[in-house]
């Protein structure tokens, strides 16, 4: 059979390939010609074979079957076949193929072989992919090269005891003692690095080592000393500065051994300002140690002169036409924001000109710290410059901006109309973007603030006449209308100017009913401008314009206008209503399903309801509608007596309807007999049924209830919770 | 500590790719694709260090070859964007002026000189001379 092919050929054969196809029959022709070869046990070219299987897995095909022919080459004595066996030992191979474990011994006579690169070859896999087996039978041998004199091998066995340290963590302790003179190395620092590594992987896993490490404190500071102070080092210089890495790696190990003790962080205050000082800041090289530096400062216990000099040179950082230099900067002043606050305020207005730049990790950033330095001094502006950053940034930020916004108006706000503007301006710009639980804040917020009633009406409206898209603006506007729309019809406010009362009655209602019609609104919105008109119908004088278009949606397609505009008319709410001084019952997080806003509406139904218990709908799902009232017996306070309603809107009869419910141990459940079993469709008509409820510890009422039905045909059976009692049923 | 490295091209090819924790294969072509397409999507004025999924990319362009490292968000992202030059050094000092191609044909190479720089996830060795030493070595031995 003919010698295969090298690997450059096979390289070259299929960068011809002009398409996938035809990519993947020439690895699979090579693939096959391949297994053929390895069946022949051929030693000459194994090496050749292994190393094209490796290319081939690169590309992304399966390579599994070189795998044992990898063990092969480790096995063999020449160094060419070694180097591609672990290499592809080290690719193809992991703890969870049983065949590592033949390697066991082979990396176990490499440890000591006479050759260091075949050493340093096999403590390389073995620091790679060594299972928790091999590092455990293998740690001696690793401990032994941790102690010997050559450099080349120290530095690797440094970081093969890492892997071992993690894999077996029990084995720690029996590093320690080669530990010791790590640090003490005359050489410029080959084995530092390693050595670094190692000593601040054991102390990140151990409270114990990280007190006996301790020590090493003034030693780490001598050679990092050593390192700025000492010349040109051609071998270790990246542009002007010694050995970068080995800063960046001391300085971190540093940061662990300072972090809560006062001694060590004592101990390397000058070095930190040193370096914090001294290094030159105009290649990427010096800002990477100076950046490590600012991260040690912050971490340890430094005393305060030095926290203001990290916090300043991140604000340098901050000014840099370098891009990933300021990134770095606002993620560490993010970090430290906290703790040191007045120093980062100081730096503010950089920070707020970070929103302007086009990177989008670097706007994130400068957003959150933007809403961390807000407070009461500097509200205005900071507040105009996030109002511009709403206007003009990418939709994923909008929602964050906006809720940050109102956080911050609220804690901060210097007047109730300054709130109530930005509130708005908030809801005109990102209306779409502002979260659903805003919503009732902002009612609960607007209430509030009585003397603004009528400018915020007023606002609101003529932002209604602009746009009606944006959801939560004409929800709250809609709502605002609903109750002050008295105070904008009679122009009591003195900024906006006077209108004219009938004429603008009938303009609102128009709106509203606009609202209605409109494709742009959600049920959600729908509803709130229902209840709207409702509640007009006491302040405005067209009553029967209104009554009109209460019974067209008595018949809408829509279940909820539907049920609320039938409820409305069929109690003649509208003069019951009159009577009213209606407050909304929007107190904590109403839920965020659409039925939300039948809720504070069925609310409002409560103050009319005989006993001053508000009913509830307790399920309603598939047309299945069932909503409970509340009397109270009076012989005896502790026994509820609850009256279930069961309707259905759908266009078929419910029959063998049955009701069953269960309550928590602490409770007594009795329940009576059923009206009738048939719900009768389209709402014609409703299946009552009495439930008493003993609670005589008077625990907060719980319900599970089962609905079982046919429906056109088919059996029905669902299973509910009933949480939302109100408080006053079993207080 | 470092998660991968990464050697793609401007047209997606992989060119280089080493794994410092457990990833399955499968998995490996549809993350090298994403990082790549993050990475392309990138404009002149964005930094380089990009938060994918639960950890960073730092990445840097040559010519038509992005070099991409995966980082855990402990390490220093400034410190890895230099440790991918000096890498970039040193291939360049082997291969004297060192090209795409170089890095196609000479796969294995390559891969011997990154295990000199980064073992298990962590810098080994940053030295020029030190690094290259057993590579010479090798092909001294492979010549005679």
């Amino acid at each position: 059979m003919p010698a295969p092919i090298r690997l450059r050929e096979l390289i070259r054969t299929i960068r011809t390939a002009r398409t996938q196809a035809e990519e993947r029959e020439m690895i699979q022709k090579e693939c096959a010609a391949i297994r053929s070869s390895f069946r022949e046990e051929d030693n000459t070219y194994r090496c050749r074979n292994v190393a094209k299987l490796l290319y081939m897995h690169m590309l992304g095909y399966p390579a599994h079957f070189g795998q044992l022919e990898c063990l092969k080459l480790i096995a063999s004595q020449k160094f060419t076949d070694k180097r591609i066996g672990y290499l592809g030992a080290m690719l193809l191979l992991d703890e969870r193929q049983d065949v590592h474990l033949l390697m066991t011994n082979c990396i176990k006579n490499d440890l000591n072989h006479s050759t260091q690169y075949v050493q340093g070859l096999s403590l390389c896999t073995l620091g790679c992919m060594g299972s928790s087996e091999m590092c455990r039978d293998l740690a001696g041998e690793v401990e032994k090269l941790l102690k010997t004199s050559n450099s080349y091998l120290r530095k690797k066995a440094a970081l093969c005891a890492v892997h071992v340290i993690r894999k077996v963590p029990e084995l720690m302790e029996m590093f320690l003692p080669a530990t010791k003179n790590l640090l003490s190395e005359k050489n410029h620092g080959e084995i530092l690095h390693t050595s670094v590594v190692l000593l601040t992987e054991m102390c990140e896993r151990s409270p114990d080592m990280l007190s006996h490490f301790r020590k090493l404190v003034p030693q780490l500071v001598r050679i990092l000393k050593n390192l700025i102070m000492s010349g040109y080092s051609p071998e270790h210089d990246v542009s002007g500065i010694s050995d970068p890495f080995l800063q960046v790696r001391i300085l971190r190990l540093l940061r662990i051994l300072g972090k809560g003790d006062d001694d060590s962080s004592e101990a390397m205050n000058d070095i930190l300002a040193q370096v914090a000082t001294n290094t030159e800041t105009s290649k990427n090289v010096g800002n990477a140690i100076l950046y490590e530096t600012v991260l040690t400062i912050m971490d340890i216990k430094s005393e305060s002169g030095l926290r203001v000099l990290a916090i300043n040179i991140l604000g340098r950082f901050l000014l840099n036409n370098d891009k990933n230099i300021r990134y770095v900067a606002l993620t560490s002043l993010l970090k430290t924001v906290q703790t040191d606050h007045n120093a980062v305020q100081r730096h503010r207005s950089t920070i707020v000109d970070c929103l302007k730049d086009l990177d989008v990790s670097i706007k994130r950033r400068a957003m959150e710290l933007s809403f961390a330095l807000v407070n009461g001094n500097n509200i205005r502006g900071m507040m105009k410059e996030l109002l511009y950053f709403l206007d003009s940034c990418d939709p994923d930020f909008k929602a964050d901006c906006a809720s940050g916004i109102f956080l911050a108006a609220e804690k901060y706000a210097p007047s109730k109309r300054w709130h109530i503007d930005t509130v708005m301006r908030v809801l005109t710009t990102a209306g779409s973007y502002v979260r659903d639980d805003s919503v009732p804040n902002l009612i609960q917020l607007i209430t509030n603030s009585v003397e603004m009633h009528a400018y915020t009406v007023q606002r609101l409206y003529k932002a209604l006449l602009d746009d009606i898209s944006q959801q939560p603006l004409v929800q709250v506007a809609s709502w605002c209308i609903g109750e002050y729309g008295d105070l904008l019809v009679s122009g009591q406010c003195e900024e906006e100017e006077p209108i004219q009362v009938d004429a603008l009655e009938d303009e609102v209602l128009d709106v509203l009913e606009g609202l209605l019609v409109s494709n742009l609104s959600t049920p959600v919105t729908r509803a709130y401008s229902l209840t709207a008109i409702m509640k007009l119908s006491t302040r405005f004088s067209s009553v029967n314009r209104i009554k009109k278009v209460v019974s067209i949606y008595g018949s809408s397609i829509d279940v909820e206008l539907q049920q609320r505009a039938v409820e409305y008319n069929a109690n003649d709410l509208l003069d019951l209503l009159g009577g009213n001084d209606v407050v909304p019952v929007i107190q904590t997080t109403v839920p965020t399903k659409p039925a939300s806003a039948g809720g504070e509406l069925l609310d409002l139904l409560g103050d009319l309801s005989l006993t001053g218990i508000p009913p509830m709908t307790a399920y309603n799902k598939n047309g299945l509608k069932i909503e409970f009232t509340f009397e109270r017996s009076n012989p005896s306070p502790n026994i509820a007596v609850i009256t279930i309603h069961a309707t259905n809107s759908t266009e078929a009869d419910m029959t063998e309807f049955v009701f069953q419910a269960a309550v928590p141990k602490t409770f007594q459940l009795q329940l009576l007999s059923p009206s009738s079993n048939v719900v009768p469709a389209l709402n014609q008509g409703s299946v009552t049924q009495v439930i008493r409820v003993l609670n005589p510890q008077k625990q907060q009422l719980r319900m599970r209830i089962k609905l079982t039905y046919t429906h056109k045909g088919s059996p029905v059976q669902d299973l509910a919770e009933v949480n939302n009692f109100p408080p006053q049923s079993w207080q | 500590m470092i998660k991968f490295l990464l050697m793609v091209n401007k047209q997606g090819q992989t060119r280089l790719s080493r794994y410092y924790e457990q990833v399955e294969l499968g998995k490996r072509a549809s993350l090298e694709a994403d990082v790549v397409r993050g990475c392309l999507a990138r404009r002149k004025e964005e930094c380089s260090f990009v938060e994918f999924k639960d950890y960073k990319l730092v990445y840097r362009q040559y010519a038509a070859l992005f070099i991409v490292v995966g980082i855990t968000e402990n390490e220093n992202e400034l410190s890895i964007y230099e440790l991918v030059h000096n890498f970039v050094e040193v291939l360049d000092k082997y291969f004297s002026r060192v090209s795409e191609l170089d890095i196609m044909f000479n796969l294995d190479k390559v891969h011997i000189i990154l295990d000199e720089m980064i073992l298990n996830g962590h810098i080994v060795e940053t030295n020029k001379t030190r690094i290259l030493a057993p590579l010479l070595a090798l092909d001294k031995m492979a010549e005679s």
